[in-house]
């Protein structure tokens, strides 16, 4: 079947879409953006694609007798097969980086924790994704990085090593391992998955049926679209690259066909646009040069005040006092928080007080780019915060009435790629109308 | 409760009441009009002459939350203008049937053209003052500047200004002037007697009320702040420079109080103070206005001066035997701003110690500027501002 | 771009003339002291550059100096100098630049120094911020000021008393202190003359401008313009040179129209006009080719821009008008862009989405100046309510490339341009 995808390189996360030719969306993958955009488009789109195939098996393993259980196992196995590989690139990084001149002096207990961390991070591995009901993290990088962790606490306490050292050799290492693309075959990896859970002796044919129904049907990337923050250094003609704005506009349409006015506060940029019936942009602001009020701002807060970033919207909704933050700059956010910690203000009463200016930043924005019109959609990294959001109705039930229905998407961090694959579609098939 | 409680409680009333109830009461008592005018100064004996009631509007400090202005303007124009704008958009505004915008920067400037298309019902007048001294050559283009200005005002108010009601408005006006100085000798004189919070509440108040009212609550407080009975510290004496148009948020100042200085001498909230001494009431009413303005008016960073610069600070800070300067201007503000170094150019000459920050009227922290003016005082006393 | 075009671009006969002008000024500025001449500092938007002149005066433009010292890539060091003295980071870079070059010994194009000011003329048009430049300057230098200000055109309309006003000033003040300075007596003879030749210039200068309403349009009237407005609103309005320099544009650009060709770029000649743009407010100096860049890369091509309207408003008929020498004068001064009314300046820009054919309009809005960027916003607005075009809004500065952000100032045109390609019926 044709295949068009569409590709968001952001900041933070690169996200990947993959659709049918009747703009069905088949498949998404993300990966964490890093400094070779290549290989984070490549990864992002090969986990899309992979996706689709799930989808397909999904679709074909329906009649089979606990379906679900059966589907969702075979899909943390085959997650535990990607896992494995990357951790084989990691081993082979980590030898390689002992070569480099300051882990000279310690070669010999380096080498030793690099033999002890494989079989431990083969075992965290299986129990993680065959055993575990909650997944780790959807990256490597942290999943790596907690086994690591792990034994390397065990290792320098017991050898009287730096802690330090056996970081900075997996920093060296990681870096390496991301920048690459690895060649995850479906076909291979999915026998191996199967064979992990139920043997060689095939005792579920009716799922190796559809698993090979799945494995024969031929995916073609007939045409892709980028977009997004590092849209400039994808791997696209430029014909086939479109700015965020025009992707976040349709990819919303395409979510909520109501939409007229999208909000996207990402995590260097916020942008208000305005779209048409067909989602079609009429006008759009972006932000000033600095990332003040964009998600980044809430990172520095959670570092500041040492509390994780997923934390920072629940604990901001005990608030009891309106506590009011004029700068939504993260030079000066530091600065502020102490301050107002040292008046004796409650943490989470500032905590929602800067949920609040981040919002009123952004409402700015958007009255600068036309006001909110009914429906208005809101995505982006923020949208998941729920502190964010009640800060957001409010304030639009204040400012345009209550009438204005906000949607907000689970999963709007695909918003930016829905458009992108969006956009591929029509490319192809305005191609095929005037050849 | 005090009478002199009362008084500022009033003020705090005032100062607060951002949709302006007593000009909208004001204006249903007497069936007239009001205008209102931005920093930093008017000719309030024009508006008062026409028959309507002056109003000074200094920006929503940071009683405001800001979504609408901020849409109007980039993030590096100061924030006196989002802050008109918000409270115009939200309708506060609206008892205000004229408004006027100073000739005093190109922010200021540009909102006038602003208020044109944004509320073109609303009378909106530049006002343009000379920036050449001499009297049949600025003077002219000042005298016919107010013309055209009463012309507008007469067909707003249906009042037309006499040189009579003029002489009348102006003589109101000068009482207002020598009282406010008199409240500005009596606080470098006692400070402790006068703080400086609670003369800028005063001022502001003599933004809104009608002048003879405000006329006999400065009396009124003078006289009931001497009885006070309130005792002197320990503080050094400070000139505070640079806020002639956007205000610092009244918390700032009693941070600066708190820090350990006594404020004697100042530029907020210059309508009442542009002009210096009275202006005299014979002869032609305008003519005086104008002559006023030419020769017997503050030097501030929108009036041009190049022959004797910083000089009216240096006096300010000898007369009233202070022991330093704080120059405190608005972010972003480009006459302030610029004028500063000129100014500390001749502070430096005359060995008089400053320090400086920069604010913006919403400015919620003030720590970090209590520590420095505290820093700033100690300082100062220990060693001598000179 | 290839090397032949690169070389026809220098090879233009018009453009050879403006460098042959420019640098005959500046070897006459770096000759000042010895061969005695005085020199007049003074700015660009109502620029009084004739009489001047007819003094047998030199005279220098702090603005051109400062944004010539970004396009040598000097500014930010100069800016840098300026706040290490006390100025500060929230202020116009042009004079925080000037200061600084002042303070490096004021260096021309060449390197030789040019010489410090005998007089400064404050002619105090449209901006505030040139009362403090010429404040800051004086205390610097001790020499004598004279102001001519100029009402601002609050109203939109001219006055017989603002033009009484700036008559006044220049019988009473500017020529008194220009013949004290020059030693010679009031030449109204000479200073009708130059006069003559600047409206002769004006003609051509008008011409070439609304060349762009062709299509393609031969000019790009933004970015090219600069260029085209370097002499009529620069030191040599009202001479013989000048006028040739229009004289043999307006021709350069007639066999640009007959050849149906665009305009040149430094990438090379523009070959396909896909945008057609209005922008407002000043471009930066600091990138100024990489900024046009992304404008050639798009396609764009700017017909029509307010910046090429600071030094002087020609299209509705203005002329300097030798018969009235000194009203003329009062009226150009009051008719410079940034003198006029926030109204009137969203009906200018109106008038030329609609008679330039526009696509579209950006507002570029520098940090530096006010004066322009104050009210930017609202325009935006208004602009496109009236015209149902879509406006793009872009930030940066003047001469500080510290705000000068070019991933940023891209992605903001390409998202913009993507959203007219949208608009113009390609759905994408």
């Amino acid at each position: 079947m044709k295949c068009f995808y569409g590709i968001d390189l952001g900041s933070t996360t690169t996200k990947a879409v993959v659709m049918d030719h009747e703009s069905h969306i088949i498949g998404r993958g993300i990966t964490n953006s890093r400094s070779n955009y290549d290989a984070a488009c490549e990864i992002a789109k090969t986990e899309a694609f992979i996706d689709a195939r799930f989808g397909l098996l999904k679709k074909q393993s329906r009649k089979l007798e606990d379906s679900e259980a059966v589907f969702k196992k075979l899909r943390r196995a085959f997650e535990l097969e990607e896992y494995l590989e990357q951790l084989k690139t990691l081993i082979h990084e980590l030898r390689q980086s002992l070569d480099e001149p300051r882990f000279k002096n310690n070669l010999r207990d380096l080498s030793e924790f690099i033999g002890l961390l494989e079989p431990r991070a083969i075992q965290y591995g299986e129990q993680v994704y065959l055993k575990d009901d909650k997944p780790g993290s959807d990256f490597f990088r942290d999943n790596a990085a907690m086994v690591y962790t792990r034994v390397a606490e065990e290792f320098c306490a017991k050898k009287r090593l730096s802690f330090d050292l056996t970081s900075g050799l997996f920093d060296r290492s990681i870096i390496r391992v991301e920048n690459q693309t690895y060649n995850i075959d479906f076909d291979d990896k999915i026998q191996s998955a199967y064979e992990r859970l139920f043997g060689r002796k095939n005792p579920n044919p009716k799922l190796l049926d559809a698993i090979n129904m799945s494995r024969g049907t031929k995916l073609e990337e007939t045409l892709g679209v980028g977009t997004g923050y590092g849209r400039l250094r994808l791997p696209f003609p430029k014909k086939q690259i479109r700015s965020e704005i025009l992707c976040h506009g349709l990819g919303a349409n395409y979510m909520f066909p109501g939409t007229r006015t999208v909000l996207d506060i990402g995590g260097q940029d916020t942008k208000g646009i305005q779209v048409d019936g067909e989602g079609l942009v009429s006008s759009f602001q972006m932000n000033d040069r600095c990332a003040a009020g964009c998600g980044r701002y809430l990172g520095y807060i959670a570092e500041e005040m040492n509390i994780p970033l997923p934390d920072l919207g629940p604990l901001a909704l005990d608030a009891k006092k309106n506590v009011k933050i004029n700068s939504t700059c993260t030079v000066f956010a530091g600065a502020e928080l102490r301050d107002r910690l040292a008046d004796g203000q409650q943490r989470e009463d500032i905590l929602m007080g800067l949920h609040r200016a981040i919002i009123f930043r952004a409402l700015s924005l958007l009255a600068r780019s036309g006001g909110i019109r009914d429906e208005f959609t809101f995505t982006g990294g923020v949208a998941k915060n729920q502190a964010a959001v009640k800060a957001l109705s409010e304030l639009v039930g204040e400012n345009y009435g209550k009438d204005i229905k906000i949607n907000i998407a689970p999963d709007s961090i695909f918003t930016g790629a829905i458009g992108a694959a969006l956009f591929a579609v029509r490319e192809y098939k305005d191609k095929g109308d005037n050849p | 409760m005090s009478e002199i409680n009362d008084i500022l409680n009033r003020c705090q009333e005032l100062y607060e009441d951002l949709s302006l109830g007593y000009v909208q009461r004001w204006k249903e008592m007497y069936g007239k009009k009001a205008v209102g005018f931005l920093p930093v100064y008017v000719p309030r004996e024009l508006i008062r002459a026409s028959g309507m009631l002056p109003v000074g509007i200094m920006g929503g400090g940071d009683q405001i939350e800001i979504i609408r202005g901020d849409a109007y303007f980039q993030s590096y124009i100061c924030h006196i203008p989002r802050s008109v704008i918000e409270m115009a958009l939200s309708g506060k505004l609206d008892c205000l049937d004229g408004m006027m915008f100073p000739s005093i920067c190109d922010v200021i400037r540009n909102l006038s053209g602003m208020w044109q298309l944004m509320f073109p019902e609303k009378l909106s007048i530049y006002f343009d003052s000379p920036q050449n001294f001499e009297s049949d050559t600025g003077g002219i283009f000042y005298q016919n500047e107010l013309k055209r200005i009463l012309d507008e005002f007469s067909k707003l108010s249906g009042i037309t200004a006499t040189d009579e009601s003029l002489r009348d408005a102006t003589a109101l006006y000068n009482q207002n002037r020598r009282l406010t100085q008199q409240l500005y000798r009596r606080r470098a004189d006692k400070p402790w007697e006068i703080p400086t919070s609670e003369l800028y509440l005063l001022l502001r108040a003599g933004n809104i009320l009608e002048v003879t009212e405000h006329n006999q609550m400065l009396e009124r407080y003078m006289a009931l702040a001497s009885k006070e009975n309130r005792k002197p510290l320990d503080n050094s004496r400070l000139v505070l420079n640079g806020s002639f148009c956007e205000q610092p948020p009244l918390g700032l100042i009693r941070a600066l109080e708190r820090a350990g200085g006594y404020i004697v001498d100042d530029d907020f909230v210059l309508a009442g103070r542009m002009i210096k001494s009275e202006i005299p009431l014979k002869g032609d009413p305008l003519e005086n206005i104008v002559e006023a303005y030419l020769k017997d008016s503050k030097d501030v960073p929108f009036k041009y001066n190049i022959e004797n610069k910083g000089d009216e600070l240096v006096e300010s800070f000898r007369e009233n035997r202070a022991d330093g300067v704080i120059f405190c201007a608005a972010s972003f503000c480009d006459p302030g701003l610029l004028e500063q170094p000129m100014l500390q150019g001749r502070l430096d000459k005359d060995k008089i110690a400053y320090t400086s920050f920069q604010f913006a009227e919403n400015t919620g922290q003030y720590q970090v500027i209590r520590e420095q003016v505290g820093t700033f005082s100690d300082t100062i006393k220990l060693w001598g501002g000179q | 771009m290839t090397e032949k075009t690169a070389r026809e671009v220098l090879k233009d006969d018009s453009m050879m003339i403006q460098k042959k002008l420019i640098s005959g000024h500046y070897n006459n500025l770096a000759q000042a002291r010895e061969k005695g001449k005085k020199i007049v500092y003074t700015f660009v938007p109502g620029n009084i550059i004739e009489l001047v002149r007819s003094f047998g005066l030199l005279s220098m433009l702090p603005e051109i100096d400062s944004l010539q010292s970004a396009m040598r890539k000097k500014s930010d060091q100069y800016v840098a100098e300026a706040e290490k003295m006390g100025h500060s980071e929230d202020v116009c870079t042009y004079v925080k630049c000037h200061i600084g070059m002042i303070q490096s010994g004021i260096p021309g194009p060449d390197g030789r120094p040019l010489p410090e000011p005998d007089l400064l003329l404050l002619s105090y048009t449209g901006c505030f911020t040139f009362l403090k430049w010429f404040e800051l300057l004086r205390q610097r230098f001790k020499c004598p000021v004279v102001l001519l200000q100029i009402p601002y055109q609050a109203e939109g309309k001219i006055t017989k008393d603002m033009r009484d006003y700036i008559v006044k000033q220049l019988k009473d003040d500017v020529i008194p202190a220009l013949e004290k300075l020059s030693g010679m007596k009031y030449d109204e003879e000479r200073f009708k003359d130059a006069m003559r030749k600047s409206s002769q210039a004006e003609e051509d200068f008008v011409w070439t401008l609304n060349s762009a309403k062709q299509k393609p349009s031969p000019i790009d009237a933004y970015f090219g313009g600069v260029y085209y407005v370097g002499p009529i609103f620069t030191y040599f309005r009202g001479t013989d040179e000048a006028a040739e320099y229009y004289r043999v544009l307006r021709e350069e650009v007639t066999q640009r129209i007959a050849r149906k060709l665009g305009p040149i770029t430094p990438e090379g000649p523009m070959r396909n006009e896909k945008f057609r743009i209005v922008v407002e407010g000043p471009p930066n100096w600091t990138h100024f080719r990489e900024f046009w860049k992304m404008f050639y890369d798009e396609e764009a091509v700017v017909v029509a821009s307010s910046y090429t309207k600071v030094g002087g408003v020609y299209e509705s008929g203005f002329r300097h008008d030798p018969e009235n020498p000194l009203s003329s004068t009062a009226d150009y001064c009051l008719g410079c862009y940034t003198n006029l009314s926030l109204p009137s300046r969203v009906e200018m820009i109106t008038n030329y989405i609609r008679d330039f054919q526009a696509d579209g309009f950006i507002v570029h809005s520098v940090k530096s100046c006010n004066s322009f960027s104050a009210g930017q916003l609202l325009m935006l607005r208004e602009i496109e309510t009236r015209t149902g075009k879509s406006g793009g809004f872009i930030e940066s500065d003047l001469v500080d490339s510290r705000y000068f952000s070019p991933s940023n100032i891209k992605n903001r045109l390409e998202s913009y341009f993507q959203m007219l390609d949208q608009k113009k019926g390609g759905r994408s």
